[in-house]
């Protein structure tokens, strides 16, 4: 039988000390719903990352790979926890080509810290996901977390142009290159996008960059009906301006960001109206086209019906952009126990926009939405007391509302849920029908199951 | 697939298709699909022996099946007689990718060319393998909205053989390659079980199983229904045209465009020789007196669009363009497009046979990369000709060869692999957008370990464990690769062993 300190005494032939924690308080801040590892390893560089991977496997060790640790939320527990294997010392920039827009960047680096390095040379990587002050490279792509500019320059997916990653065997590979076209064998770094770490350990990624935008600006309009912001969204997802941004949601979500802002002592939280429907648009270019998107919103703003509308000045687009880009950071401390629902529609119909209030009049459960202009959203159910009665009335509303949502071409995972939330469902929703090749794909990444089992979709 | 290979042209008969169809499972096709469904006369199959590069392998029946269900079927017959299967759209390709190069069945899907559904508010189109990709653009362009990826062959390739190819075109440098055009397939799976991967919306839950299926060049299924994104038509669409007398600088003008982050959608670049080439056939309106010219297009709103366009002209001015000229009207500009997207086949006038090569370099490496292809040619005998997407660092250098003459055959296949790994040297890759197939599959070690050969055949064999599908292609199959090879690969690995 292992013993912590039997691994770690192991472990650190491999790593040295500095690269393994073994104290209670260091194994306390990797836990996962109550669970922590016996170990956690820090590796230095990917040829430590293949020991490590190697080394679990020999001792039959489950690994959980991390970075900053902000999103080892997502996903259901897992089965076992026995290694947390810390990418975040992998954190340089081996390559950086700003005459060829091209990036390779370590999985632990920070997206801080590298937007900071593109920005002096004029760049950045269009991924403007939640904790991005935190939040490392890696953890962004392996969770398949959304960006608030998916709009203009889509997902990782689109951005990605190679990653070097350790498979289930220990074995350093890699996909892709680092030069923006390429169909050079199988994009096998594509289903490393959202795999929440149950295929590989992703070492190194290589992004292709953009230029930084000469001017941004922000518009905020607010609604009195789902139709008539349903309808304002509609104009302008239809007109042709390239948003970098357009953001809808409910009364409830209002009040939320609203209190949001306000505690932040931010003063742009006074333009949102808490009774509220509210549309906000962010877009990018220069002078003549910041311009031209600002009139064209306003024409459509007095046409639209709206309660109001206007630009916001430089600082608050930026503080309201942070705000929504860190939604699903804050959503769940809004109440006592939270549900989020990460749901992606091929349409979003005015009656879809109520989905909220239909769930207040028959749960008796508050409910806010944000639906992004790429048609994905987050829709929070909120609990404000958890007595066993509303446990089980929520539970069984959560159930049943991912069937529904995961019917007629949608698709919908919770993106957060309490532990006792799920104890009781998956959070990955019903099983979908490509689930068998979804098995043989794990099973070719990581035949003997070290990575995260239990984490992901159907157990896997 | 000439480069480092084992195999070809001049004349010699495909070691790899030996053996002689099983006239049971012809029958039994015939009875499946209905005769005039099925191909097996050698004069019929000769037809089907080429596609667009200089490979050549002979299927031993071809079959046009009508629905998801025949393919299905299909598979599970061919299995049941061992034979392996390819899949076919228009033939365009430039790997060898539809070639049988195990032999067996092929299946061509030129029949099944409907498009099932379009969904213009949302911008999806619902298309069977078989349709042809401009054909895409033409049913949806009334609505203000276009399908992006644009090889040269838009006008007879399938979009089954684009998905499969991940094929590319002149502005993939803006809207990405086919990959990034799918949402949703329906795939038959080697077993002949029909399966759908992806959604209408894009996202799913559960891996990028699209993202894994485009671009594996019929390796790991058949499609048999894509779902696709539209893309909306720009508010201005400009395209220039900047004319060098001197190649290095238009070179250093793709690569100063690119490090100033200014973002055309086209980048393209044309080589003064094929200038005139391309004249002769096209009359574009190129001029004939120069070293290169650069197409390039902006687009976007008005306002974007004419600052882009603006800041382009700067750079070309700066880097000495002779003359910059912006297309008046939409006929001009569809010249120029005609005259870029037919030099392939106006290069084709001058000799019995071309190869036109597909590698990638980082952009900034552009002008070395220009001047060692030049040395190259020189050194082999070649005039070698320059017509690519710059703006991406894709090279497509073509080589002028007559197949009758084994030592050009031999020559131009060594200027070729010559040039590919000048592009890993520089840092690029082997294909850009024609895809590995049985052109460059022993070339893939130049890339790629012993590890990631190793993840990629468990993914190929998760999928097509007995190598029925497409054996043959992208994996090294030489002497000396045992450890690469992919499943059991029923003929090819006995011939080549």
């Amino acid at each position: 039988m292992n013993s912590t300190a039997n691994l770690a005494a192991r472990l650190e032939e491999l790593l040295g000390s500095t690269g393994v924690l073994s104290s209670e308080v260091e194994l306390h801040k990797y836990a996962i719903a109550g669970r922590t590892p016996m170990i956690v390893a820090k590796p230095a560089h990917s040829v430590e990352v293949e020991e490590v991977v190697r080394f679990a496997e020999s001792e039959k060790l489950v690994v959980i790979c991390c970075g900053a640790r902000t999103k080892l939320d997502i996903g259901m527990p897992p089965h076992r926890y026995g290694l947390a294997l810390d990418l975040g010392n992998l954190a340089e920039i081996p390559h950086y080509d700003p005459d060829d827009l091209t990036l390779s960047v370590d999985a632990g680096l920070s997206l801080k810290k590298l937007s900071k390095v593109l920005a002096e040379k004029g760049q950045f990587l269009p991924l403007a996901v939640p904790h991005f002050d935190r939040s490392t490279i890696g953890g962004t792509v392996a969770s398949g977390i959304d960006s608030l500019y998916r709009l203009q320059f889509g997902t990782a997916r689109d951005l990605l142009i190679g990653a070097e990653f350790v498979d289930g065997k220990g074995q350093l590979c890699k996909s892709g290159g680092r030069v923006v076209k390429n169909v050079t064998g199988y994009d096998i770094h594509k289903l490393l996008i959202g795999s929440l770490g149950t295929l590989a350990a992703i070492t190194r990624l290589n992004f292709r960059t953009f230029p930084l935008p000469e001017l941004r600006a922000g518009f905020l309009a607010n609604f009195s009906s789902a139709e008539s912001a349903g309808g304002f969204r509609s104009s302008l997802l239809q007109s042709g301006l390239p948003f970098l941004t357009l953001e809808l949601f409910d009364p409830e979500f209002s009040v939320l960001l609203h209190g949001v802002l306000k505690n932040a002592g931010n003063p742009v939280a006074d333009t949102v109206s808490r009774r509220c429907w509210g549309v906000f648009a962010a877009f990018i270019g220069n002078e003549a086209v910041v311009r031209r998107i600002q009139r064209e919103l306003e024409n459509r703003t007095s046409q639209s019906g709206a309660v109001s509308g206007a630009p916001l000045d430089a600082s608050s687009n930026e503080h309201f952009s942070d705000s929504l880009r860190e939604t699903s950071a804050w959503l769940p401390r809004a109440a006592p126990e939270v549900a989020v629902f990460r749901i992606a529609k091929p349409q979003w119909f005015p009656v879809d926009f109520g989905e909220g209030k239909h769930i207040r009049e028959n749960s008796e459960l508050r409910a806010a939405l944000l639906v992004s202009g790429s048609n994905t959203a987050l829709l929070t159910i909120l609990c404000n007391s958890s007595t066993d009665k509303n446990i089980d009335a929520f539970a069984s509303y959560v159930e049943r509302l991912l069937f529904r949502l995961n019917a007629n071409d949608g698709s919908a995972a919770l993106l957060h849920a309490p532990d006792w939330l799920k104890a009781r469902c998956n959070v990955w929703g019903p099983q979908r029908p490509d689930f068998p090749l979804v098995q043989r794909v794990k099973a070719a990444f990581d035949p003997v199951n070290v990575f995260a089992p239990g984490r992901f979709v159907g157990g896997l | 697939m000439p480069v480092g290979a084992v195999n070809h042209y001049s004349g010699m008969q495909d070691e790899f298709t030996t053996r002689l169809m099983d006239t049971a499972l012809i029958g039994e096709l015939k009875s499946l699909l209905g005769p005039a469904n099925v191909l097996s006369q050698t004069e019929d199959l000769l037809l089907y022996e080429f596609d667009g590069s200089v490979e050549k392998a002979r299927p031993e029946v071809v079959v046009f099946p009508h629905t998801t269900e025949d393919v299905s079927r299909i598979v599970k017959l061919a299995n049941k007689f061992h034979v392996p299967i390819v899949g076919r759209g228009a033939g365009t390709g430039l790997s060898g990718g539809a070639l049988a190069r195990g032999g067996g069945v092929m299946i061509v899907f030129a029949r099944m060319n409907r498009i099932l559904k379009l969904d213009l508010e949302n911008r999806r189109a619902v298309v069977q393998p078989g349709v042809v990709n401009l054909d895409i653009t033409r049913a949806v362009e009334h609505a203000g909205l276009y399908f992006a990826p644009d090889p040269s062959s838009q006008k007879s390739s399938t979009i089954g053989g684009n998905v499969g190819e991940n094929a590319g075109g002149p502005h993939t440098l803006a809207c990405g390659l086919t990959t990034n055009h799918v949402t949703a397939l329906e795939l038959v799976l080697p077993d002949g079980q029909i399966v759908r991967i992806g959604s209408r919306h894009g996202d799913t839950v559960g891996y990028d199983l699209c993202g894994l299926f485009v671009g594996s060049e019929g390796t790991l299924a058949l499609v048999t229904e894509i779902t696709l994104r539209l893309t909306r038509q720009a508010e201005l669409v400009k395209t220039l045209l900047a004319v060098f007398d001197a190649v290095g600088d238009a070179s250093r003008t793709v690569a100063e465009i690119t490090a100033r982050g200014i973002t055309p959608a086209a980048c393209e670049m044309l080589d003064g020789w094929t200038l005139g080439v391309i004249e002769d056939y096209i009359h574009a309106g190129f001029p004939r007196d120069c070293a290169a010219v650069l197409l390039l297009e902006v687009e976007g709103l008005r306002e974007a669009a004419e600052s882009q366009a603006a800041a382009v002209a700067e750079v070309c001015n700066a880097n000495h363009a002779r003359e910059v000229r912006t297309a008046r009207d939409a006929h001009e500009r569809d010249l120029l497009w005609k005259g870029r997207k037919n030099s392939f086949g106006a290069m084709g006038r001058l000799a019995p046979s071309n190869y036109v090569l597909d590698g990638v370099i980082p952009r900034s490496k552009l002008p070395q990369a220009l001047e060692r292809i030049q040395e190259i040619g020189t050194k082999a005998g070649f005039r070698i000709g320059n017509i690519f997407h710059a703006g991406d660092g894709n090279l497509h250098p073509i080589i002028l060869f007559d197949p009758r003459d084994p030592g050009q055959f031999t020559a131009a296949i060594s200027a070729a692999e010559e040039i590919i790994r000048m592009c890993i040297s520089l840092g690029g890759s082997l294909t850009g957008e024609h895809g590995v197939g049985m052109e460059k599959n022993e070339l893939m070690t130049l890339l790629f370990n012993d590890a990631d050969f190793d993840l990629m055949r468990r993914i190929h064999d998760a999928f097509n464990p007995d190598s029925s599908f497409n054996p043959g292609k992208i994996f090294p199959i030489s002497k000396g690769c045992g450890e690469i090879r992919v499943g059991k690969s029923p003929r090819i690995l006995a011939s080549a062993t």
